[in-house]
């Protein structure tokens, strides 16, 4: 048994202090946020002085709490509703253009992100969509459409055809077959194309740094990142730690609770790819 | 009458290509156009100027260091980066205990935002609220607190440290994937052989875990080389324009000197770059698959 143990000790102390690198810095932001720092709206003791600052700076943080959550959730519905709708044609249907779609929604992946911000700046703005919610959450549900249309699709070749055949043969039209039959057999890649929408949307910053000027509409990321920047001079870290913690805690609560889908995401990807 | 399977596929796929041909394609020709007009931020399109943006990206005197600048920090990274996920994914494959909490705490910084964790570690960083500024001092092995955004070596060190934080249990996840299809019967033959940990390592792990790597090798590369948020929130660019990526140009040239005209050429710069690195390395991983 001991020299078991023993035999353990360097993998537990590697891994271990490893761990603590890790989650150090996490921990490190979380305490700093509520403790007394000079040049802060909590100048001694430990209290949430710096979350109010976060509450009355600007707009306010309900505002850009609630420009975030707008954003992340049409993001997710735009990104799990086209990708839905387009997996199932590309498993299931042969149609004209089919492969050269498929390949032109993968191709977002090789163009480079800035690339296509800089004309989409200019495209945005006579669609009148410029400085908007939905014109940025629209920009965010493009990016998401090439792993969001290849997770549903070979979500959908993993069902067997004969369950969404039987469902045609009872007189189901394919969209009844798609609603009764289909949908409750891919929610599991539903909810790992809605898990990486929702992280992606929450957590971007050029998108909106490009698209969004004015400030009111700001999602949070954007907002922290200003208000360390406006107090010229005499910086408040006190309030860019607090906004660290109300952008992390979603994303980890989250991440937390659905990790298993998080990591089918990974799956599929070295299968297939 | 019925809808034939051809239509009712149409009609599926409609809207996935609509937002194809509206938010990608129409605005990939746009950026052609824009590269070759005078294209001011605020008047728009004032006309055909080719090919003077391009020359324009050329003559801007960042544009060579920041070539530079991103060569090596992408170099930087991939090395510390990869290196460190290949060892974090070796040292939870297994089902020791603890292995699960070990994957979940190496990979919680991955759930961030890149710009979040860039704040978080300004903070950390800030000489004068940050504890790592003045821990050197205290252990006795400086003189002075150290300034980890001073200096451009420390700079760049600094946000490597910070994007390998962010981003090891990612490829961490990449790799085990990998590793854990490597059937268990070949370990059980090089362990009969009297195979020794190294060897074993050497010559079944590796290379049966490349198509992994290789995954990761690309990711990493095209991710770094459009490095943004993170020098656009740690180092601003700073100090001295030292730590100014490629993707921080564009933006520079588009809002800062409000020239859309020189930010779309830069991007054009960029996309050939790009799409000529994935296809060399696709054609050297080929080339060493056959070999």
């Amino acid at each position: 048994m001991l020299t078991r143990a023993l035999g353990r000790t360097p993998h537990h102390v590697l891994a271990g202090g490893l761990a603590v690198v890790f989650l150090f810095p996490l921990l490190w932001n979380a305490w700093a946020s509520v403790s007394a720092q000079p040049g802060t709206a909590q100048e001694s003791g430990h209290g949430l002085g710096n979350y109010r600052t976060l509450l009355e700076y600007d707009a306010g943080l309900w505002r850009y709490l609630l420009n975030s959550t707008v954003v992340s959730a049409l993001t997710v519905a735009l990104t799990v509703s086209v990708s839905l709708l387009g997996g199932y044609a590309f498993a299931r249907f042969t149609f004209p253009g089919k492969n050269l779609l498929f390949l032109l929604t993968l191709a977002i992946l090789m163009v480079p992100y800035a690339t296509l911000l800089i004309p989409l700046y200019v495209l945005l703005g006579r669609l009148h969509l410029q400085n908007s919610l939905i014109g940025l959450s629209l920009v965010l549900a493009m990016f998401q459409l090439p792993f969001a249309t290849f997770m549903m699709r070979i979500s959908f070749e993993a069902v067997p055809r004969e369950l969404e055949e039987s469902a045609l043969v009872d007189g189901c039209g394919t969209a009844g077959a798609l609603r009764r039959v289909l949908l409750p057999a891919v929610r599991p890649g539903l909810i790992t194309v809605g898990l990486f929408a929702f992280l992606a949307a929450w957590n971007d910053f050029i998108a909106p740094l490009i698209l969004i000027s004015d400030s009111a509409k700001a999602p949070l990321p954007l907002a922290v990142a200003t208000l360390r920047q406006q107090s010229m001079g005499a910086v408040d870290y006190g309030a860019t730690e607090a906004g660290v913690v109300v952008l992390a805690v979603p994303c980890l609560l989250v991440f937390l609770l659905l990790q298993r889908h998080y990591v089918r995401g990974f799956m599929s990807g070295a299968l297939k790819g | 009458m019925r809808v034939s399977r051809t239509i009712q596929g149409l009609g599926y796929a409609a809207p996935t290509a609509l937002f194809v041909t509206v938010f990608f394609l129409l605005p990939l020709l746009l950026v052609g156009q824009m590269s070759l007009s005078d294209w001011p931020l605020l008047a728009g399109d004032r006309g055909t100027n080719a090919p003077e943006n391009y020359t324009d990206v050329t003559a801007s005197t960042l544009f060579w260091p920041a070539v530079r600048f991103t060569l090596l920090y992408t170099a930087l990274v991939t090395v510390v980066l990869l290196g460190l996920a290949l060892l974090l994914a070796l040292l939870v494959q297994e089902s020791r205990p603890g292995a699960g909490f070990y994957r979940t705490v190496y990979f919680l910084p991955g759930a961030l935002g890149l710009a979040s964790a860039s704040l978080l570690f300004w903070g950390l960083y800030s000489p004068t609220t940050g504890p790592l500024s003045r821990l050197p001092q205290h252990l006795g092995l400086a003189d002075d607190p150290v300034s980890f955004l001073g200096t451009p070596t420390s700079a760049l060190l600094s946000t490597v440290f910070l994007v390998v934080w962010k981003f090891a249990g990612f490829y961490m996840l990449i790799l085990l994937v990998g590793l854990q299809r490597i059937p268990h019967e070949v370990y059980e033959a090089a362990r009969m052989d009297g195979a020794s940990r190294a060897q074993t390592f050497r010559s079944i792990t590796l290379p049966l875990l490349r198509p992994s790597l290789a995954l990761s090798l690309l990711l990493c590369v095209t991710g770094s080389l459009l490095a943004f948020d993170q020098f656009f929130v740690l180092t601003k660019g700073g100090p001295d324009n030292s730590t100014v990526t490629v993707v921080q140009l564009i933006y520079r040239e588009a809002f800062q000197r409000m020239d859309l005209g020189t930010a779309a050429a830069l991007s054009i710069v960029v996309l050939g770059a790009l799409l000529l690195l994935n296809a060399l390395q696709f054609r050297g991983l080929r080339h060493a698959d056959e070999s």
